[in-house]
């Protein structure tokens, strides 16, 4: 069942669009904003608030970087391993990560914490290399830097 | 030197909010709406300021705005779409304007839709640019109490509605056609054309699809005329350009310059040349699509006109630096695997073509490539080159490769004849022969 936040928050998504159709990217960020992830419950949800199948929004969500469909920790770390933070140091500041967490981009840390990500270019190109954990964004990345970085978030 | 598009940005990058924006003689250009120009005008004026398209074809703005149907028999609504899905490897200008001036895309969008009598605008913006998230959603709920938007200009009837869209992510939503799709809610994916956006595109409507960087010279073109437009320039096409430069430079970053400025001052002096004990080898002038320029085109103007087409294209400005300690092999590679992962996957030969050059680029720097794959690189170069794919994804993505194939191939074979990368320390590995 989608709350009354996410509806209320939906609704006013929709209000932007002349089908509810168009709503199906909004409504899987913003289920996925309290949820962390689109569950094959939540998929079902959105899809009978649209009046869409569930195989059409999954074709939508399976599609877009940014909607998950598996679990993902408490926090995401993208790691930009675009050209310009490849040519700074990329692979130096994923091989700290996989030495420190024990982990592979892509996968989560035991704890639940952080899950790892490649992204493409987040526009930092000129402080590459570049990482962004949820909503902060840090250029001149260093394997040095790596774990204090990541030790703000819980 | 006039920086028009970012004269006003503040050092630390903090947008400013709408008081301090008027002060500055923002929403300036809407007393020219109100005072009564006609939007034909309005086009012919952009016309003749010969504003091209800043988002990498270079089309001109007012060739790409003749197509939308005008009067009051052309199709209601009419939208114009801004392209904020800044997601080219290597480029950042269009962050540069939306997180340091969020007022000014606004104003641009209400100008773009004067000039087109459309009513809705919505910008189109990468799910990762949290922070021009943020203060676009202010500057448009300050433009919406100001009055700027959801109510008619003074003296007019134009009302104009503008809308953020938050993107979930891929490069191919930077496409024309993509975009709309995905903005209907639907996956990203290409649309035929004929027919074109401008008749019949949002949810079967006429729409304009313009880069961020474009917009933001409209109000500029209002204020101050085609000629002082002109006069900004050192190319025929009008305005500045904001360039870009990352890779080993001394000082990479960004820059507000006359279009038509050289590869070599934007190097040299704006960039403080190469970092201490590398050199140049190359680089691409404007994104992950565009062709290696080398040391013989750094005189080249940066412009839409100067850069000879069998050269290659100027892209979105934004230079990606190829030094003498970086692998040009592993430097295409990673473009390559980038193209590969962002495919679409509508149609075969991207969908197919585009891993398997990632992958016999990782033979080479795996040590496993033979004088065959180099020949194999070239037929790719070629069948996924213009005119065979569906949308020009694929075409960007070989730009790179056909250009490093021509310019460093002593590079590709020293891989074939050395068994390793000669950049690498890693170990050569062992070749299996069947």
């Amino acid at each position: 069942m989608l709350t009354d936040t996410e509806r209320r928050e939906l609704e006013e998504a929709l209000k932007h669009y002349p089908d509810k159709r168009a709503g199906a990217i909004d409504a899987l960020l913003i289920v996925q904003r309290r949820r962390r992830w689109i569950s094959d419950d939540s998929l079902l949800d959105i899809a009978q608030f649209l009046g869409m199948t569930g195989e059409d929004v999954d074709s939508i969500a399976t599609f877009y970087n940014l909607i998950f469909r598996k679990p993902v920790g408490r926090h995401m770390a993208f790691i930009c391993d675009s050209i310009s933070c490849w040519i700074m140091g990329y692979e130096q500041v994923r091989a700290q990560i996989q030495k420190s967490y024990e982990i592979e981009l892509g996968q989560t840390t035991r704890d639940g914490r952080l899950t790892f990500l490649p992204i493409a270019c987040l526009g930092h190109c000129e402080r590459a290399p570049a990482m962004m954990i949820d909503q902060d964004l840090y250029g001149n990345v260093t394997p040095e830097k790596v774990e204090t970085i990541v030790e703000k978030y819980e | 030197m006039e920086r028009p598009l970012t004269q006003y940005i503040h050092p630390d990058g903090t947008p400013r909010l709408l008081g301090e924006y008027v002060k500055a003689g923002g929403y300036r250009s809407l007393h020219t709406l109100a005072a009564g120009i006609a939007p034909q005008d309005l086009q012919r004026l952009v016309a003749e300021a010969g504003l091209r398209g800043r988002g990498g074809a270079g089309f001109p703005t007012a060739s790409k705005w003749s197509f939308v149907p005008m009067g009051s028999d052309a199709p209601k609504p009419k939208y114009i779409v801004a392209n904020a899905d800044e997601m080219e490897p290597g480029t950042f200008k269009d962050r540069v304007l939306l997180e340091g001036e969020p007022h000014g895309l606004v104003e641009s969008m209400i100008i773009a839709g004067y000039a087109l009598e459309a009513e809705v605008g919505f910008i189109f913006l990468r799910g990762e640019y949290h922070r021009s998230a943020e203060r676009l959603t202010q500057a448009i709920a300050e433009a919406y109490a100001e009055g700027y938007l959801g109510k008619p200009l003074p003296g007019t009837t134009f009302c104009f509605d503008l809308h953020l869209h938050a993107s979930a992510g891929r490069y191919i939503c930077g496409e024309e056609t993509a975009l709309l799709n995905a903005l209907e809610g639907k996956r990203a994916i290409p649309r035929a054309k004929p027919p074109y956006p401008q008749t019949v595109g949002l949810w079967g409507q006429p729409t304009i699809v313009q880069n961020v960087e474009t917009l933001y010279n409209l109000p500029q073109i209002v204020n101050h005329g085609s000629a002082w437009y002109h006069g900004l320039s050192r190319s025929k096409d009008g305005g500045t350009k904001i360039y870009g430069i990352s890779g080993r430079v001394t000082h990479p970053g960004w820059w507000e310059l006359p279009l038509g400025t050289t590869a070599r001052e934007l190097l040299e002096q704006h960039a403080g040349g190469m970092f201490n004990g590398v050199s140049f080898r190359g680089l691409l002038p404007g994104g992950a699509s565009t062709a290696f320029l080398t040391q013989e085109h750094l005189d080249l103007p940066m412009d839409y006109s100067s850069i000879p087409p069998q050269v290659g294209r100027l892209g979105t400005g934004t230079m990606i630096v190829l030094d003498d300690q970086t692998c040009p092999v592993g430097f295409v590679l990673n473009l390559e695997k980038f193209f590969a992962r962002e495919s679409c996957g509508w149609c075969t030969p991207c969908r197919e073509g585009l891993p398997w050059v990632a992958r016999i680029l990782e033979s080479f720097e795996e040590g496993l490539a033979t004088d065959d794959d180099l020949a194999l690189l070239e037929m790719h170069a070629k069948v996924l080159g213009p005119g065979h794919t569906f949308c020009a994804l694929a075409p960007g993505a070989m730009a790179p490769l056909q250009s490093a194939l021509k310019y460093f191939r002593d590079d590709f074979e020293r891989h074939i004849s050395l068994g390793r990368c000669p950049w690498s320390n890693k170990p050569t590995q062992l070749r299996v022969l069947v």
